[in-house]
């Protein structure tokens, strides 16, 4: 396909052509799943509070995201007449930007990934770090005290997890030795299956980086910054129409963002869970799958956390255990006392 | 010019556009959002020296957390923008007299003999499968290791200080012991009560 191109346009053009064609191939199966996503958590809650959920657009309700997507984009974009104008469009694009750039070096199986750099893993946490800016930027811009006072509690909540976030990390890349995921996934290959994947030696460090994705990516009952019952709508109050869109698609392409990474980092990537059959795509897509149910089964469950609450759980019981798990896989490793 | 060369000039160009704004912009939000700018491009230009680990911390620890910080203190602040822009004519003078001192001191040593692009070829590229990574934490963790390990000790220091000077009005908080809220049970809060249960009254019911 390459070398097609290459006679029509040229070697450098055609490099360029090719890769825009596979980044065109991972982000729109991404926003598709998004739309999805948002259609599963209204059913999967509805389940859970049975109810029904939309099933009136479409067969069972399957076109109900695309009629989502037509009434957002046909509302009128309000915009605040004291709002900085610029920093106030820029900010839904700083939030979504990150979510779907870090897909960059994710790979999906063994050979399929667009590039498959070094330091892989630093990459994603450096950019999925920039995705608080969008979150800071639109509540200033949108000069409101409801927005602002979102902004603060992401802020805080944002830097307090990302240090539990890297701790839990750092134990995966001990185990791993390397920074590159395609690396990372390899080195829980072995012939005994699911006993080999990182989530087994390192089960503490799973939970912790679990939570601090639920709460990276403001979900419930993290979801402080939207505070429903008590700022309103925190830092997106005064976002409306396309722009609103926006934010809410950067929410749901974080959430599939971080579940991909956790499957990868714990759950073995694309490798099958018992040894003998074949490993593949299937596998990474379950496992995802099945990660983004958990996070809409913890909204579905728990009431929101308190901020201080909140605060008390990041800092002195998080950050506390990854270190103890670090120092701990530090000993096991010198000692080499590891079954496998 | 080469494919790199006007990359680097793209991103030299956008980096002291960006340094600029950051003293010119009237708004300090604005400031500290270039200075987010600038740093993330000076992590390109990091990238394009193949210091790819140096880069990625660079975002990472500045762009992700330093910055988030301050933006997150200046956001707080009540600032009278009258205020801050006195003086900004009066010391426009020096600060450029400073700065050119600077540039010229930078030409001098780069142009000069020993750091000059003639003692100072450009090192062959790396292979794919070089991790730069690998090579600075062997590097930190063996050769050396006293001046990580003080550099450690004094941020510790540092953080203690920091922390020492900032809780001095703890004892007339109020705050609420998470280890009791944890160890309530059902039977301390709840008390059941046993009633008789009584006739319901069906004289007047519709």
């Amino acid at each position: 396909m390459e070398g097609w191109l290459a006679g029509w346009f040229g070697a450098p053009a055609a490099v360029t052509l090719w890769t825009f064609a596979k980044i065109l191939a991972i982000v729109v199966p991404i926003i598709l799943c998004v739309a999805y996503l948002t259609l599963a958590e209204r059913k999967v809650i509805g389940f859970m509070q049975l109810r029904i959920g939309p099933n009136r657009v479409g067969p069972k309700g399957l076109l109900q995201p695309f009629a989502d997507v037509l009434k957002l984009l046909v509302k009128e974009v309000v915009v605040p007449s004291s709002a900085s104008k610029f920093l106030f469009f820029i900010a839904p694009m700083l939030s979504l930007m990150p979510a779907l750039a870090a897909w960059a070096v994710m790979p999906f199986t063994d050979s399929m990934v667009l590039s498959n750099i070094d330091a892989g893993l630093l990459y994603v946490l450096a950019i999925t770090s920039m995705g608080v800016y969008g979150v800071l930027v639109a509540s200033w811009a949108s000069n409101s005290k409801y927005a602002l006072l979102g902004a603060m509690r992401s802020a805080a909540q944002i830097v307090a997890y990302e240090i539990a976030m890297g701790f839990a990390l750092v134990c995966v890349l001990m185990m791993s030795g390397s920074l590159n995921l395609s690396v990372i996934v390899d080195a829980q290959r072995t012939q005994f299956g699911i006993l080999g994947w990182n989530l087994i030696p390192l089960f503490p460090m799973f939970v912790v980086y679990f939570i601090s994705a639920v709460a990276e990516t403001n979900r419930a009952p993290f979801d402080v910054a939207e505070g429903e019952s008590e700022i309103v709508a925190g830092f997106h109050v005064e976002y409306s129409g396309t722009a609103f869109a926006v934010f809410f698609l950067a929410e749901y392409a974080n959430m599939i963002l971080v579940s991909a990474l956790a499957v990868l980092m714990f759950l073995g990537g694309w490798l099958s869970p018992v040894a003998g059959i074949p490993d593949g795509f299937f596998w990474f897509a379950a496992k995802t799958a099945f990660l983004l149910f958990c996070f809409l089964w913890i909204r579905a469950t728990f009431p929101r956390y308190r901020y201080d609450q909140i605060m008390r759980l990041g800092w002195k019981v998080l950050i506390p255990l990854t270190i103890v798990w670090l120092l701990l896989i530090g000993v096991l490793m010198r000692m080499s006392w590891w079954p496998w | 010019m080469n494919f790199e060369a006007s990359v680097f000039y793209f991103f030299s160009a956008i980096l002291v556009i960006a340094a600029l704004r950051v003293i010119t912009a009237r708004n300090p939000v604005h400031s500290a959002l270039f200075l987010v700018l600038a740093f993330f491009t000076a992590a390109a230009l990091w990238l394009l020296l193949e210091a790819e680990f140096l880069a990625i911390v660079l975002v990472l620890v500045y762009v992700g957390a330093v910055m988030v910080l301050f933006l997150f203190v200046i956001m707080m602040l009540d600032l009278n923008l009258e205020k801050l822009r006195e003086g900004y004519w009066d010391y426009l003078l020096p600060s450029l007299i400073v700065a050119g001192v600077m540039v010229v001191e930078m030409a001098v040593i780069l142009g000069g003999r020993y750091f000059g692009l003639a003692a100072m070829p450009h090192p062959p590229a790396a292979g794919a499968d070089y991790s730069n990574t690998k090579a600075l934490g062997r590097l930190l963790y063996t050769e050396y290791v006293y001046a990580f390990e003080i550099a450690a000790v004094i941020l510790l220091v540092a953080i203690v200080a920091a922390i020492a000077l900032t809780l001095r009005s703890q004892k007339k908080n109020k705050y609420q012991a998470a280890y009791k809220q944890i160890a309530v049970r059902r039977s301390d809060r709840v008390r059941l009560v046993s009633m008789p249960g009584e006739e319901r009254d069906r004289g007047d019911a519709p």
